[in-house]
């Protein structure tokens, strides 16, 4: 489902590079942890992966398709095959969890009555039904980032990428976020989350892979934080 | 169809947002199409002129007032059979003096100054190519019983050369104007490109195509040229009706008429320009301003 080959990426006045040499594999439907102090260039994974930067060296590959290679006028489309959450949501302030989510759809060409037809379904199953309406503002920190995932899942796509996401969540609330995405996983979606959660990482139980500075320093099926 | 409607709500809201910039940048643009529009039909103008007064041009040969009757006739039959000229018309003293007194009718004194018999007999000569003065000039010019050889273009140069001038400074203006329109428009689509930041990046992650994410900022740039050429067009159309039809008809009536189709040639040409010129800018801005 996706692959990294020997991956080097060194940003433009950076020192070192952010990821050195990073080789991983990873199958359809699994839920990887990549974990790592800051700086230790996890989220530039999940950057390569969105296509939101190239690599200086080496292939990242996909569903099956070579991202590195790929034409610009063509990411677009990839991006509609994987969905995002990130640590400060992102949500548009001035519209409705339905809105947001709505907007998602809409703006890649979908029609009115889809979006009426899929996005309470969504939005049920994140646990915000009857929340429709609210603005960002008026739901808690943990609701907007069920918003953020049901924006990011509306689409079903393979992958989902999570990018701290509970960073700006207190523990109980970010376990809530983590059984969301778990669910999410067991429908065959393949999860990449991108965390330095300690706690959440050692109760899933799940596959980590640990970078530090740029490199793979463990790989583990079954791992906790360590 | 609804994406359509979404991209045209956005145009609106988008132009609206940032009204006193929208308004600023159709000011600048319909003074700058105004002026290009202006130099076009200046253009135009400048070349029917030419058309008219060409056809009608001639070469005033005057001659010695000791001319004989003998070289007056030999010239005659040479000019007569020069293949440069197309055609040639006797004016004696006394046409010669009819014509002064009808042109300068209004100014009875100076009229009165001149005798009959004062101004002198000529040959007014059509060349086939009026370009060709310099040979005719050259091969009469030591002609016996020859006074001077006039040619009439010359005089018409300096006219055309005027308007010229004039048609060059519009279209200096014209394009300082379209600087400031320019730079008005790239701003703008960055002030408009930063409010709608957020929307950008959500629309970019889940994968809206570029032009869906660009074509409402383009659009609104080019709506604003749009808009601006209407106001330019408007200004020359109110500069023909107020102006030369109206105050300045004694001096329009001199040159050759303005016609209505030519101002109406205008607008699609200025339309175009801004339209065209607008979307290229605002295309370009967001190159840089909504990397992928």
């Amino acid at each position: 489902m996706i692959q990294l080959e020997n991956v080097t990426k060194t940003y433009p006045k950076a020192s070192r590079p952010s990821l050195d040499q990073v080789s991983c594999g990873i199958e359809k439907g699994e839920f990887v942890f990549f974990i790592g102090p800051s700086g230790s260039g996890k989220s530039t994974i999940i950057k390569l992966l969105l296509h939101e930067v190239t690599p200086n060296q080496g292939k990242v590959v996909v569903n099956g398709r070579d991202v590195t290679s790929m034409r610009s006028w063509k990411i677009p489309h990839f991006r509609r095959s994987i969905g995002c959450v990130f640590q400060d949501f992102r949500l548009l302030p001035n519209r409705t969890a339905y809105e947001n989510v709505a907007f998602a759809l809409e703006v890649i060409g979908k029609t009115k009555a889809v979006a009426r037809r899929v996005v309470p379904e969504v939005l049920e199953l994140v646990g915000l039904g009857g929340k429709e309406h609210r603005y960002p503002h008026e739901l808690s920190g943990g609701e907007q980032q069920r918003v953020a995932v049901a924006r990011a899942f509306v689409n079903r796509p393979l992958i989902l990428l999570a990018d701290e996401p509970t960073g700006n969540l207190d523990p109980d609330t970010s376990i809530e976020i983590m059984r969301l995405l778990d669910r999410i996983n067991r429908t065959g979606t393949t999860v990449v989350m991108v965390t330095h959660d300690s706690n959440i990482v050692n109760q899933m139980r799940r596959r980590v892979v640990e970078i530090e500075s740029g490199r793979i320093v463990r790989d583990q099926a079954r791992g906790v934080y360590g | 169809m609804q994406r359509l409607k979404y991209v045209l709500s956005e145009v609106m809201v988008g132009l609206w947002r940032n009204v006193t910039m929208t308004i600023a940048m159709i000011i600048t643009m319909a003074v700058s199409l105004a002026m290009l529009g202006a130099s076009g039909l200046m253009y135009m103008q400048v070349d029917s002129m030419k058309d008219f007064y060409y056809k009608n041009i001639e070469v005033a040969i005057f001659l010695d007032a000791e001319v004989t009757d003998a070289q007056r006739s030999e010239l005659e039959t040479q000019l007569k059979g020069d293949p440069l000229v197309r055609e040639v018309i006797y004016e004696s003293k006394q046409q010669a003096y009819e014509k002064f007194k009808t042109m300068y009718a209004d100014a009875p004194d100076l009229v009165n100054a001149v005798k009959e018999g004062q101004l002198p007999e000529s040959f007014r000569v059509r060349l086939k190519d009026p370009e060709q003065f310099k040979q005719i000039f050259d091969k009469y010019e030591n002609t016996e019983g020859i006074e001077t050889i006039v040619d009439q273009r010359r005089l018409l140069d300096k006219i055309f050369n005027i308007l010229g001038s004039v048609q060059n400074m519009a279209l200096a203006a014209a394009s300082v104007m379209a600087i400031a329109a320019l730079l008005l428009v790239g701003n703008t689509i960055q002030v408009a490109a930063y409010s709608k930041r957020r929307e950008v990046a959500v629309m970019k992650l889940v994968g809206a195509s570029n032009w869906f994410i660009q074509a409402p900022f383009v659009l609104e740039a080019v709506v604003a040229g749009l808009i601006g050429s209407i106001i330019a067009f408007a200004g020359l159309a109110a500069f023909k009706g107020f102006l030369l039809d109206g105050s300045l008809r004694d001096l329009t009536d001199l040159l050759t008429r303005l016609s209505w189709g030519d101002v109406l040639l205008m607008f699609p040409l200025m339309a175009g320009v801004g339209g065209l010129v607008s979307a290229i800018t605002a295309w370009v801005t967001l190159r840089f301003y909504l990397r992928v």
